[in-house]
């Protein structure tokens, strides 16, 4: 029936099958729960955004949850009822992580979505459609992998044209107990085999094979029987591969059928393959053929603690507790916890006297801390063994380095070394012997003679080996950063001692200016005074504040400097004040000629407030000097400000040139001096007004 | 019926294991070595079985003190049966008339010395057995070269099996226990312990090989009086014994054929290249039959603790066995080299493992050597 070669892989187990148990009866359709726990996250990806609130009534397949992002499925309502509850619960997994799960109170109608219900949603003629629509189908329905890992199948169907040339279907089933696949292959052939043709076209694969283990006779015949149903030329072949663990693997099978080997660290879709699960295909002809969401999958309940070991319809969401009461679950209890209640006082007796509630096989599944978490998509198996059926290892014994576990191990690993690299930390070695590679089949672990615990040892190098690369990536980004904030800090400090230098050498300069200045000011000072035979003339004022504050935009040191010298004025101007007050005071008093109380204070503060005036005075002027020269757009208004404030002077030096005119004051040259200067100074501007009215307008 | 939270256990994956144990292993090696020791029995008298029962009850002991002074459960380690099976190969390999204190030297050093001082089963670089016999080979050269029995058929009084004859005396069981318990240490007049090898390679000096094969050892009254190379004093039938041993073991999966295979090719390749002048060197045939060759083969080499681990190194460490089997046999200054060979080769079995990593499924090639250091490692190491 097959010409097919089969190739095989090293290493692979023959565990006791115990299948026989849950193949006896029909699959059973469960009765409807009271309650359904639906996580949004149980597929590979995003979990999924909820759309629906607390208190909203649902149908039978209306959407609940949309997919978020490109790698994330759809979750739909698994029967009619009221959303009760939005809310964190424990997801079975083996971390016992929290995730949003939507829990819905079942009102016992399980009444379809109308348009699932009128049919309206169907797709009859699926081999002729496009394979956007059909993809979008499978999105919407929310069909991911049902062979337990939980990859959504939409992503999976994203391939290029031609990149694909073999669909393999894996109905292996290689991990014992479980016989989901076997009856649904055994009832649903036709479906199934239908939903592979509708892989076929989307995948464009030249050939499909679909591999079966030879322990499922019945299941072989009823896929072949369905073969001879379907119409015109196919490329489907049903294959017998021998029994072993872990055929079923997806690295395994594909090797055993075609003789490749997926890259390490590849996707199967690298050599032109994609594996698909056949409960999945089942699951994507009725969303395609029928429009029915993924809400419901077959699940075998197993093991020797329940009483009628069988597969059950089961609704996604239904917790545990519902399958093992249906399948009558009786807990067991040991003559020793029967004679000793729970008088258990060692660790390893609380392992022996619990026990296991596992979902998924013997070798891979995980235990269940609680019989309330929910059945999810990928739930093929609950496993409820008896202790003496799956009993609690021994403690592990030292490793004889005997090499069953190498000769075990599907992946051409050397488990001996990988374990004693573990156990030492020596993760680096254990990098270099692949342990990446490692399926986690447990199959060295199930042959090794010393119940070593092999399979945890590799979880835990694997953790380790990435936390460490987290670590020392982080590391990495922190020295990155660290190394740039250097650079800057050196760069800005450098800057900085650039400028400052100039600034030092500009200081220099202007300190040797300032020495020139002040001399050539002395010599000026004293010219004057030998001119007017005056000593300084407080009244006259600081001789350029004028032209000061004729200059708007100021460097700041300039302002500053104006600043103190107005206040020193005011000071001085105080102090003067003060001095005229005494005087005015002793004048009136009774004695005029008697030596004024602290005047002499007052006259020293005058003084020393002239001189601050005085070089204030001069540090503006020196500060003026250097500041580059600042062009500026000078305005009209500029010009016309500068105008009326000399002309304000020059009407100031006017009357006191009049008062002192009629006071006869010695003063009157230099005021005619003065006022001389300010009406050149004013008919200079006048000047530039005008320059300025023929050139801007 | 309704079940509290936390009423099941959290355990992860794989839940389901085999059944097969350590102990379960070792007791198979034991067993498979009495085909062998009813051979040493019937041709060489009680003196195996007695060493055996001493050391038995040395190794246990001695294995009972250390764990007692580590703290740990001695029973829960005695019962692994390790220690039971290296004082089983030493009772064997150590010459049938050895006096007690040598078994008990060999015995208790390979316990003390070289199992438990590096940790305990698993832990040892080298077998404890073929330790424990150099030790006392080297240290007690007299004791170990003249205590060899000689076949019951070379007598011409009788020839009632089980009956060993030293210095041309027959020994019964008594005879037998007041020889190993005596205070007289070794034998005297001379008695050589002839083993065939030792003879031929001797005898080849001034001999051509067919007067060899004349001689009482090789044409005896089992040969019925005449030669053929296959004969060889009463060892070839011991030698075929331990091979029916070793092979049950094979069949069993307790080891794989690399080792016992290539030992025995490489031993076999290099006599007959080195000795295809049977009148100048040992014959093959006689390689493979005498002496402790099948022993080494099946029983000792193969000890998994001390073997290399990959299956390309498994057959390079059985093959430098066999050469240096050859070698020592040949040019070396001892009768048997087994000891000496397998651990030279529990050196190099660190390093073979090393260099001989199988190809990996989804790799294009096997990742051999050690680990590249990081680029941007700190350390000033050049290892590579």
């Amino acid at each position: 029936m097959q010409p097919i070669t089969l190739h095989s892989f090293d290493g692979g187990i023959h565990p006791q099958e115990n299948k026989h148990q849950s193949t006896q009866t029909a699959i059973a359709p469960l009765p409807l729960p009271a309650q359904l726990v639906i996580p949004v996250g149980q597929h590979i990806g995003a979990p999924a955004d909820v759309i629906v609130a607390v208190g909203d009534l649902v149908l039978k397949g209306q959407v609940i949850a949309q997919p978020k992002g490109f790698v994330s499925a759809a979750v739909h309502a698994p029967s009619s009822g009221k959303i009760v509850a939005i809310e964190q619960r424990e997801l079975p997994h083996s971390s016992g992580l929290e995730g949003t799960c939507v829990i819905i109170d079942t009102d016992g109608q399980d009444q379809w979505l109308e348009d699932i219900a009128n049919g309206s949603r169907e797709i009859s003629d699926y081999l002729e459609a496009d394979n956007d629509v059909l993809v979008n189908r499978i999105r919407d329905c929310g069909i991911t992998g049902m062979g337990g890992a939980g990859f959504p199948t939409s992503v999976k169907m994203a391939v290029k044209d031609k990149q694909i040339d073999t669909l393999i279907i894996n109905a292996a089933e290689c991990e014992p107990y479980i016989t989901a696949d076997d009856m649904l292959m055994r009832e649903r052939a036709i479906a199934a085999m239908h939903g592979i043709q509708i892989l076929m076209k989307l995948t464009s694969a030249d050939n499909c094979l679909i591999g079966i283990e030879d322990n499922k006779p019945e299941a072989i015949k009823a896929m072949e029987d369905a073969l001879h149903s379907v119409h015109g030329e196919h490329h489907i072949t049903v294959v017998t591969v021998p029994t072993k663990y872990p055929s079923g693997g997806e690295k395994q099978l594909i090797k055993i059928l075609t003789g490749k080997e997926v890259p390490s660290g590849g996707i199967p879709s690298a050599i032109g393959i994609v594996c698909q699960n056949v409960g999945t295909c089942e699951a994507i002809y009725r969303a395609v053929a029928e429009g029915k969401p993924l809400i419901s999958r077959i699940t075998t309940i197993t093991g020797e603690s329940v009483e009628q070991p069988q597969n059950v319809e089961v609704l996604i969401g239904t917790p545990v507790k519902h399958l093992l009461a249906f399948a009558g679950f009786k807990q067991e209890k040991s003559l020793f916890q029967k004679l000793l209640g729970s008088f258990n006082a060692s660790s390893n007796s609380e392992s022996e006297s619990k026990p296991r509630l596992i979902m998924g096989g013997p070798m891979m599944g995980f235990t269940l801390s609680s019989d309330e978490l929910p059945i999810l998509k990928s739930s093929n198996c609950i496993l409820a063994p008896s202790q003496k059926e799956l009993p609690a290892n021994d403690i592990a014994s030292a490793c004889i380095r005997c090499g069953l576990c190498t000769e075990a191990c599907p992946a051409d690993l050397l488990p001996q070394q990988l374990y004693w690299f573990s156990k030492a930390g020596e993760l680096d070695k254990a990098e270099q012997h692949n342990i990446a590679d490692c399926i986690e089949c447990g199959a060295c672990s199930y042959v090794c003679p010393s119940e070593i615990p092999l399979v945890q040892y590799y979880r835990h190098a694997k953790g380790a080996i990435k936390e460490e690369r987290a670590t020392q990536l982080k590391s990495d980004r922190s020295r990155v950063r660290f190394e740039a904030r250097q650079d800057r800090l050196d760069r800005e400090a450098a800057e900085k001692e650039a400028k400052r230098q100039a600034r030092a050498a500009t200081a220099e300069k202007a300190q040797a200016a300032k020495k020139a200045a002040a001399l050539a000011q002395q010599k000026e000072a004293a010219e004057e005074a030998a001119k007017n035979g005056d000593p300084a003339n407080p009244d006259s004022g600081p001789p350029d504040s004028g032209s000061a504050e004729s200059k708007a935009p100021e460097p700041i040191d300039l302002e500053k400097l104006q600043k103190q010298l107005d206040a020193a004025q005011a000071g001085l101007k105080k102090s003067m004040d003060k001095i005229a007050e005494l005087k005015a005071e002793a004048e009136n008093s009774d004695d005029p000629a008697a030596p004024i109380e602290n005047i002499e204070v007052f006259e020293k503060a005058v003084a020393t407030r002239r001189d601050k005036v005085k070089l204030l005075a001069q540090q503006i002027t020196e500060a003026k000097k250097l500041a580059p020269p600042v062009k500026k757009e000078i305005t009209r208004d500029d010009i016309e400000k500068k105008l009326r404030a000399q002309q304000d002077r020059i009407d100031k030096t006017q009357q006191r040139f009049q008062l002192a005119q009629e006071q006869g004051s010695e003063t009157l040259p230099a005021l005619q001096k003065g006022l001389d200067k300010q009406m050149q100074k004013l008919k200079e501007l006048e000047a530039d007004l005008a320059q300025f009215d023929k050139a801007g307008a | 019926m309704s079940l509290s939270n936390s009423s099941f256990v959290n355990i992860t994956s794989p839940h389901a294991h085999g059944g097969n144990t350590t102990s379960r292993i070792m007791m198979l090696v034991i067993l498979a070595t009495v085909p062998g020791i009813i051979a040493l029995t019937y041709f060489f008298g009680w003196g195996n079985l007695i060493n055996i029962a001493l050391a038995g009850i040395t190794a246990l002991t001695c294995e009972a003190i250390v764990l007692k002074i580590r703290k740990r459960p001695i029973s829960f380690f005695l019962k692994d049966n390790s220690a039971l099976l290296t004082a089983v190969l030493l009772g064997i390999a150590l010459p049938p008339f050895a006096p007690w204190w040598v078994t008990v030297v060999a015995v208790s050093f390979a316990m003390i010395f070289a199992k438990h001082l590096y940790g305990g089963l698993g832990n040892n670089p080298f077998n404890p057995a073929m330790v424990g016999y150099a030790l006392v080979l080297i240290s007690f050269p007299v004791q170990m070269t003249t205590t060899w029995a000689t076949p019951f058929f070379l007598t011409s009084d009788t020839l009632i099996p089980g009956q060993a004859i030293i210095a041309g005396q027959i020994m019964s069981f008594t005879d037998t226990l007041s020889v190993i318990f005596s205070s007289t240490a070794g034998l005297t007049d001379g008695f050589s312990g002839a083993t065939p090898l030792d003879t031929y390679k001797h005898l080849a000096k001034n001999e051509t090989a067919v007067e060899i094969m004349q001689g009482p050892l090789f044409a005896n009254e089992t040969t019925g009086g005449s030669a053929s190379n296959w004969f060889a004093g009463g060892w070839e039938y011991v030698n075929i014994a331990f091979l029916i041993g070793g092979l049950a073991l094979l069949a069993l999966r307790i080891f794989t054929w690399h080792i016992p295979f290539s030992l025995l090719a490489a031993l076999g390749t290099c006599s007959m290249l080195f000795g295809w002048d049977a009148d100048l060197y040992v014959p093959w045939s006689l390689h493979i039959f005498t002496g402790a060759t099948m022993l080494g083969a099946f029983f000792i080499a193969t000890d998994p603790v001390t073997a290399s681990t990959t299956p390309l190194g498994k057959i390079i460490y059985g093959a430098g066995i066999g050469i240096l089997i050859f070698v020592i046999r040949t040019w070396g200054a001892y009768p048997d080299a087994i000891a000496f060979a397998v651990l030279l080769m529990n050196f190099a079995a660190p390093l073979i493992d090393t260099y001989t990593q199988p190809r990996t499924y989804g790799h294009e090639k096997a990742k051999r050597g050690m680990p590249a250091k990081p680029n941007d490692s700190d350390t000033s190491s050049k290892e590579g």
